[in-house]
């Protein structure tokens, strides 16, 4: 009884070419990361040293270190951080947990997709018009990062509102059924079950935050600056505009050194996630239904 | 209805329904129901599936207001008071420990699933909570197996323990009013047998609403039970006249013999 016929065959092999065939698309997926890895390492390798990561830079960049533009990447994403994860997590809670489905809740989350797609050119703009010219802030630490903050929102708040819905309904009705009140419920089951979610649109918000250039240009980076920032209220360096301004703003810049500041930055965001993908993890092995 | 004029002035009345209706969207499940629940009794809820037995546990304790659609007609009263007007909800539910059929294992270690209702009322003593919580595991049947790993994630434990998981933590609330719905579906029976003792005992001190699939379990436990059929209340006695009476509806006596459902 268990012969197998032609419509057995048949299936069987249908089934093997189509796992072939994601498995050919899984790795033209990692091919690209593996040559941009692979060219930045061979090419940027050679430059790294003690003195580049922890030296003023000269020469516009063309000599000495990257220290003030690595020192200001890690200010504004910090900054950004503050700003941008406690308004985004609140706003998440809300539309998640409290909201009404009514035009009202439809409108915010329509105006949410609308932020996502906004070009973070014309994020820059309303940065210079908002925090720099309206508030006062000048070009600053603090302008930029507001301005990243505000770009990075939506992120922040679709990755944890699909957190939040990720926890079964059932256990919040179990807690109502208690008399326990929606806060009651949200602190104790719902958000304790939904961080390593939350972790997770961090880590993209802090990837993107490094790595955007446009929105800091005119807000509060500047191209070179061999001080370090003081102050929330000082301009300063940043990875991602360095690796612009070497790469294409300075003649006679020695080959090795725009590989090596983009090695640096992706060095940086992947030890951030890292850090918070091991956070998670541990956070996840405590806790699951 | 038949069972009205049996009540007795003795005991008082828990729940009081009045022509109930219960509707999602436009759809009626439940037309017109009158009945009462006495205090210190168990009322049991028979009847096939899709009957309104548990969206009518949902009214008692105000589930409607989460549930999308759901709305009702009708006068309630729960110890005396309308429950359409009582505004403290979180009061009003924290006095009703409701048990789903399937269980909700609240991902929190098993000692914090049944303490939890306490520390919502305020409970911070150690001891107290520990007193509550060995309790409540213990009339739930579950002490025993869990007593060495409190501190294990209740949703780990298996689908019975989690059931009875659910129960401790109804009973945690010290409710006045336990609706159990359908209890002992994940239940293995000589569990079940145990918890129908403890049922029995708790009937002391609390009023009981058991709806269950099981006629036999209504039978058992039930000093009054409802039919349900397809929205409409058929009849409300004493359990033994439900097997017994000769004077019982036509659809009563084939359902509980068996015949259809």
């Amino acid at each position: 009884m268990f012969e197998s016929t032609s419509l057995n065959e048949r299936n069987r092999k249908k089934q093997s070419l189509v796992k072939i065939f994601f498995l050919m698309m899984t790795v033209l997926l990692i091919l690209p990361v593996m040559i941009i890895l692979g060219v930045l390492i061979y090419k940027g390798g050679p430059v790294l040293s003690f003195e580049f990561l922890f030296e003023m830079p000269t020469k516009n960049g063309a000599a000495g270190g990257i220290l003030p533009a690595l020192v200001g990447t890690v200010w504004l994403v910090t900054v950004a951080l503050i700003a941008s994860v406690p308004l985004g997590v609140a706003a998440a809670l809300y539309l998640s947990e409290y909201a009404p489905d009514n035009w009202f809740t439809r409108a915010i989350n329509l105006a949410i997709i609308n932020l996502a797609g906004v070009p973070s050119i014309v994020h820059a703009l309303f940065g210079v018009g908002a925090f720099v010219l309206f508030f006062e802030f000048g070009t600053s630490i603090l302008a930029a990062s507001l301005t990243l903050a505000v770009m990075t929102l939506p992120v922040v708040i679709v990755a944890t509102r699909e957190s939040l819905q990720a926890v079964p309904q059932s256990f919040r009705e179990a807690c109502w059924n208690m008399g326990a009140t929606r806060w009651q419920t949200i602190r104790r089951v719902v958000l304790p079950n939904s961080v390593s979610g939350i972790l997770t649109g961090v880590i993209l918000e802090v990837s993107r935050t490094a790595g955007e250039t446009a929105p800091i240009m005119f807000t509060g980076a500047a191209a070179i600056l061999p001080f370090l920032p003081e102050s929330v209220y000082d301009q300063t360096m940043a990875m991602s505009l360095h690796l612009f301004v070497v790469s294409t703003q300075v003649p006679n810049m020695p080959e090795g050194i725009p590989y090596g500041v983009a090695l640096v930055l992706i060095g940086m965001v992947l030890t951030m996630n890292a850090v918070s993908i091991g956070f998670r993890t541990w956070l996840r092995g405590r806790k699951k239904w | 209805m038949v069972g009205q004029e049996l009540q007795s002035p003795a005991t008082e009345a828990m729940v009081e329904v009045r022509d109930l209706t219960i509707r999602y969207g436009t759809e009626a499940v439940l037309r017109n129901v009158s009945l009462e629940v006495r205090e210190h009794e168990i009322f049991g809820i028979i009847g096939p599936a899709g009957s309104g037995k548990t969206s009518f546990l949902r009214v008692l304790n105000r589930m409607d207001q989460m549930t999308t659609g759901m709305s009702w007609d009708g006068d309630v009263t729960f110890a005396g008071r309308d429950i359409r007007k009582v505004r403290n909800l979180y009061g009003l539910r924290s006095r009703v420990g409701v048990v789903f059929p399937l269980p909700v294992g609240l991902p929190l270690t098993v000692y914090n699933n049944v303490a939890l209702s306490p520390r919502l009322r305020g409970i911070r003593n150690r001891q107290q909570l520990d007193e509550i919580v060995e309790r409540c595991l213990r009339r739930a049947a579950l002490w025993d197996e869990v007593k060495d790993r409190l501190d294990s994630l209740g949703s780990l434990l298996s689908g019975g323990q989690q059931q009875r998981l659910t129960i401790a933590r109804a009973l945690s609330q010290e409710p006045d009013l336990l609706l159990l719905d359908e209890f002992s579906i994940a239940v293995d029976p000589v569990t079940t047998m145990r918890i129908e003792d403890v049922l029995k005992e708790l009937k002391k001190e609390i009023t009981i609403v058991l709806v269950t699939n099981l006629v036999q379990q209504a039978r058992r436990l039930a000093d009054r039970t409802a039919f349900f059929l397809t929205g409409d209340c058929i009849e409300v006695r004493p359990t033994e006249e439900m097997f017994e009476a000769p004077d019982r509806d036509q659809r009563t006596r084939e359902y509980v013999e068996g015949r259809f459902g």
